[in-house]
């Protein structure tokens, strides 16, 4: 197949932009989320996560205080330095921010550029330059409080763990992210060991109604999870269970069964036959055969079925949603970012790009290191 | 007990209650029930392997038939019941539904949905397929391409809110306008209409990997010798992938198309998580939610539309599954 575009320089080079673009478009959402993760809350707001790297232009406002004014040649004079009160010093950290322009109204802040001298609304003169200083004179004593100096500064990229300490200590994400684990792990392995069973015997059993059997798992792949919500939530009320971490489990096993069966049949199907029949012919009972033989061959497709329902799991919102409390004891993190963080952190975008990178990272490190057993299970479970 | 240890332990009870039963279930059988000893051992064998897989589908069968089989009947019979669940309305439910113009603007858009989602994945997802068939790097593309599968829908979400941002310091679209036309700064998830399609994207945007790895292996799966004939019939690059591929991986673009229009009608987190089905972009499932816990009538009724819905692809899996093993 290579000698069609081979040949052929310019469609080369088109194939090789188009693949580029759409790559782009199906990353550069994702890298948004992550860089916006480490910047600074007040950085996000200002410009565009693309512009990260480079200086923020920010405003700010300082009050000063007329303490330490001096009478020098006839004119009182208060001097200081705008970086240097407590409030610019934990923003800034120990990187310098040059001062662009400042102002003396709040209506416009960057009024005046850095270095000149600007009236004062109570009459005086303010000078602010550009490495934070400022110097204000004034022909009376300054009133009860000093001047409000505004003004722009070129404030250097800020790349923080802030917005992680918050969301995993403050917010919660930290008890939501036990939870979610706690309901992957036993709603993944479960539906495993019951499957295996029930795929062996729709394989390699011969009973009758064994063709009806698998016709029905094909057709309950497709049922939407939707009609089970109800009814099953009243059975697990009257039996007790109530919305509770088993009933999550129970109702995980019951919607994984039907991918995890066909997958694993589809699989031990195409087993040689070989094997197995000369194994029963040495006297193997069928539950030798199965955890002797046909279980560890079935590795790659109870892999990728394991891999299926983690993250289908640890990703789900409807299950967790119906089946699970809504107090914060027992939200996972998808509920939690759903319904809590974006409610009550709506605007605040440095918290929700890393809640997100929070519950997304686990996924993504399984993604790419199994990504050959997801690709053969998918390619199992599709065509055959 | 904490719900960590509680966890662990489930695990244990589970793992070694499933191991336990089918062990203890088959010695009983082989040694209790129909022991192959004695003068009818012969027939016993015989019995006992006629009982085995039922031991073996036992707890699996349970498990379906009450978390899947039962939902169908107990919701169809749960919609015919008011909110209160005592009084028997009939499909006193489904017509109210009916008149309620949010029900029709959520069927209406649910179909949207049906008919661009599948069609967007499985577009893009061939082209990525056979774009990358050929490159140095194609598999790296390809991982990249398939990443979305890995993210909830949630995070998917939240993803996409920082490119449909209404600021242009956060949102890439409206950044993009603002530099390209100086524009101002608009909301494109209240775009009347439009807006869905905005949602859909987010929904292709995780599918498309699925699409591309299935239609990826495919290609790949066609014969050579159909291909070099047609280049040296002289056919070119379009003409082989028109005329002389698609048509070989047909069923398995159906497969995929099938296997996506389906995830579309589970889906409710993105409509739930951007808009909350505001704007005029309700979707049946995440209307659903809205009733539920609420008026479990009419939850269960606008499930069993979902279920009638998707009954035309379930009856076609099932005549192809039939027909495979056959």
């Amino acid at each position: 197949m290579d000698n069609i575009a081979g040949r052929k320089s310019h469609l080369t080079w088109a194939v090789n932009i188009s693949v580029i673009l759409m790559v782009l478009i199906w990353l550069i959402p994702t890298i948004g989320l992550l860089v916006s993760s480490f910047r600074d809350r007040e950085q996000i707001s200002e410009t565009g996560w693309w512009l990260a790297p480079l200086p923020v232009e920010m405003t700010f406002r300082v009050r000063t205080s007329p303490e330490g004014a001096a009478q020098q040649n006839g004119l009182w004079v208060l001097e200081g330095n705008v970086f240097a009160t407590p409030d610019m010093e934990e923003q800034l950290g120990d990187d310098d921010a040059e001062l662009t322009r400042f102002g003396t109204r709040g209506v416009n802040p960057t009024e005046f550029a850095a270095g000149e001298t600007a009236e004062l609304r109570g009459g005086g003169t303010l000078t602010v330059n550009s490495d934070g200083s400022w110097r204000a004179e004034s022909e009376e004593e300054f009133g009860p409080r000093g001047p409000t100096i505004y003004f722009a500064a070129e404030v250097p990229p800020q790349f923080t763990l802030t917005n992680y300490e918050t969301v995993l200590t403050a917010d919660g994400m930290d008890r939501a992210f036990i939870n979610t684990l706690t309901v992957t792990v036993p709603a993944t392995i479960i539906p495993i060991l019951i499957a295996a069973f029930a795929a062996y015997a729709l394989a390699w059993m011969e009973f009758p109604g064994r063709g009806l059997l698998i016709a029905a798992v094909v057709g309950l792949l497709v049922v939407p999870l939707q009609l089970a919500l109800v009814p099953l939530l009243s059975l697990h009320t009257s039996v007790g269970i109530g919305q509770s971490f088993l009933g999550i489990w129970l109702a995980h096993t019951g919607f994984g069964l039907p991918l995890a069966i066909y997958l694993l049949r589809n699989y031990m199907v195409g087993l040689p036959r070989d094997i197995i029949e000369s194994a029963k012919v040495d006297g193997a009972t069928d539950f030798q055969v199965f955890t002797r033989i046909v279980l560890p061959l079935s590795f790659p497709a109870l892999a990728s079925f394991a891999i299926f329902q983690f993250l289908w799991t640890w990703n789900d919102l409807l299950v967790a949603k119906v089946f699970l409390p809504s107090d914060a004891d027992s939200q996972v993190m998808t509920v939690k970012i759903a319904d809590d963080l974006l409610g009550s952190r709506g605007g605040d975008w440095g918290i929700l790009a890393t809640a997100a990178f929070v519950s997304i990272a686990v996924p993504l490190l399984v993604f790419f290191t199994m990504q050959r057993y997801l690709v053969r299970g998918l390619l199992a479970g599709s065509v055959k | 007990m904490s719900p960590v240890l509680q966890g662990a332990a489930t695990i244990l009870i589970g793992v070694f209650g499933c191991i336990g039963y089918f062990y203890a279930s088959n010695i009983i059988l082989d040694r209790v029930l129909f022991p192959a000893r004695g003068p009818k051992a012969g027939r016993n064998i015989n019995r006992a392997n006629q009982v085995r897989p039922w031991l073996f589908l036992f707890p699996a069968i349970f498990a379906l038939g009450l978390y899947l089989v039962y939902p169908v009947v107990g919701s169809f019979y749960r919609s015919l019941f008011d909110r209160a669940g005592d009084d028997f309305i009939g499909l006193g439910n489904y017509i109210d539904l009916i008149n309620e113009p949010t029900f029709r603007t959520a069927v209406f858009n649910n179909f949207l949905w049906i008919l661009v989602v599948p069609a967007g994945s499985t577009f893009f997802g061939l082209a990525a397929a056979q774009l990358t068939d050929r490159l140095r790097w194609g598999n790296i593309a390809k991982s990249l391409i398939f990443m979305p599968m890995a993210i909830s829908f949630v995070g998917a979400s939240l993803i996409w809110k920082f490119v449909y941002a209404n600021n242009a310091d956060i949102g890439l679209i409206n950044a993009a306008r603002e530099a390209l036309f100086g524009a101002e700064p608009l909301d494109v998830l209240q775009i009347p209409f439009w807006n869905n399609f905005f949602l859909m994207f987010i929904l292709i945007w995780i599918q498309t990997g699925f699409a591309m790895v299935i239609l990826s292996a495919a290609l790949r799966g066609i014969p050579e010798e159909t291909i070099e004939a047609a280049i040296i019939d002289g056919a070119n690059p379009f003409q082989v992938f028109f005329r002389i591929k698609v048509p070989q991986i047909m069923g398995t673009i159906v497969v995929v198309w099938t296997t996506i229009t389906i995830l579309v009608l589970k889906v409710f987190d993105i409509v739930y998580t951007m808009t909350g089905g505001n704007f005029g972009t309700q979707i049946l499932p995440s209307y659903m939610m809205g009733y539920m816990f609420r008026d479990n009538g009419r939850a269960t009724a606008v499930a069993f539309v979902i279920m009638v819905i998707v009954l035309p692809v379930m009856v076609w899996n099932i005549v192809q599954a039939r027909r495979e093993q056959r």
